[in-house]
């Protein structure tokens, strides 16, 4: 019961991260065209409105040096209610109010069993088709700049 | 895990933030001009405890991640430190001597004396206690005098002991060091800074 109860709750922290990541990493205007294009949406409260801030990227040389502070970058969070209760919140890189309010709302209908398919089918699949397209154009256009290194045998005829 | 169980019953907080907070700033700024005199700061705010409408708005209004506060260690006082916690990113603390700000009921304010009354250098630092009351009529009467009050002054908010009134005055004792009183009741409020000398009443003979 209590393992089933876990893995459950590890499904639906793994549906969040996703929608998380769909919503985050398209642009804004791609994912308002999806959220206009539903014939509804759950009624909405901001708990707490959007606001912006800075986040500090830690990086390591190689993946395994010391930590060190890359810099700052402004990030953009909402919490947004949904009718029944439900609370999404949402990050987004930038300064983006609606970004992050959409993500957040996004959330929130991941969490609640009545919008998570709707959200899935109308939202969460388009953007992952629309990231996949575009990350493979942006795949070929760095693959037709390729450059083929070789080293050119002289031969050496006689003198 | 236990940021998202913590988000579950959260309540919303200004409507407008920029406007509520600097009208609540004002009122709250008057209100310790005039000591004693009730305000009614207006602001719609519904913390999670009914009857902190007032002490809710004064600490969105003033709190952040600088100001440490200390909550009664209850399951109401839990609620409410997660609701500005949340709201105001503030850091919550359990050391009374550590707190900028502390917020109560009547039932649970510690010794006056525990908070921090600030020290020569800095008086500035110490801690702004809010106490909600049950009302702001009805109990024994308290003389005020001081800065910021004309005419003699007395009032009468219910639910605080003598016991409480004698710390007070002991601490208004130290001047310029002690802490500052907001009490509030609903939406209403009445500033008691620490200049503000207070007394039992001596008028009930008249």
């Amino acid at each position: 019961m209590a393992e089933s109860e876990m893995q459950q709750g590890q499904e639906v922290v793994e549906a969040r991260q996703r929608a998380h990541a769909l919503v985050a990493r398209n642009p804004q205007e791609t994912v308002r065209a999806l959220f206009e294009s539903l014939p509804d949406l759950p009624a909405t409260q901001r708990l707490r409105p959007s606001e912006t801030g800075l986040i500090m990227v830690r990086g390591r040389i190689g993946g395994d040096g010391a930590r060190f502070n890359l810099g700052e970058m402004p990030v953009a969070r909402a919490t947004m209610q949904i009718a029944n209760g439900t609370v999404g919140v949402g990050y987004v890189i930038g300064r983006d109010h609606d970004h992050a309010e959409l993500a957040a709302l996004a959330d929130a209908m991941v969490q609640d069993p009545a919008w998570r398919d709707v959200l899935e089918q109308h939202i969460l699949v388009p953007l992952a088709e629309q990231q996949a397209a575009r990350e493979a154009l942006e795949a070929r256009k760095a693959a037709a700049t390729k450059v083929e290194f070789f080293t050119m045998v002289r031969n050496r005829g006689p003198k | 895990m236990i940021a998202a169980q913590a988000l579950t019953d959260m309540a919303p907080g200004f409507a407008d933030l920029a406007l509520d907070a600097q009208r609540t700033f004002r009122r709250l700024m008057d209100s310790m001009a005039k000591p004693g005199r009730v305000t009614d700061l207006d602001v719609l705010v519904s913390p999670p405890v009914p009857g902190f409408e007032a002490a809710g708005a004064i600490a969105l209004a003033l709190l952040d991640f600088e100001t440490p506060v200390w909550f009664p260690d209850d399951a109401d006082g839990r609620r409410l430190a997660n609701w500005v916690r949340f709201h105001c990113g503030c850091p919550v603390t359990t050391d009374p001597a550590a707190a900028a700000f502390a917020l109560a009921g009547p039932h649970n304010v510690p010794q006056i004396d525990h908070f921090n009354a600030g020290d020569a250098k800095y008086p500035e630092r110490s801690t702004t206690l809010l106490i909600v009351c049950p009302a702001l009529v009805g109990g024994a009467a308290i003389d005020l005098t001081g800065p910021g009050i004309a005419e003699p002054l007395s009032i009468a908010p219910a639910g605080l002991s003598a016991a409480f009134w004698g710390a007070v005055a002991q601490d208004r004792a130290r001047f310029q060091l002690g802490v500052d009183l907001v009490l509030t009741c609903g939406t209403q409020i009445v500033g008691l800074p620490r200049s503000t000398r207070i007394s039992p009443s001596s008028a009930k003979g008249k």
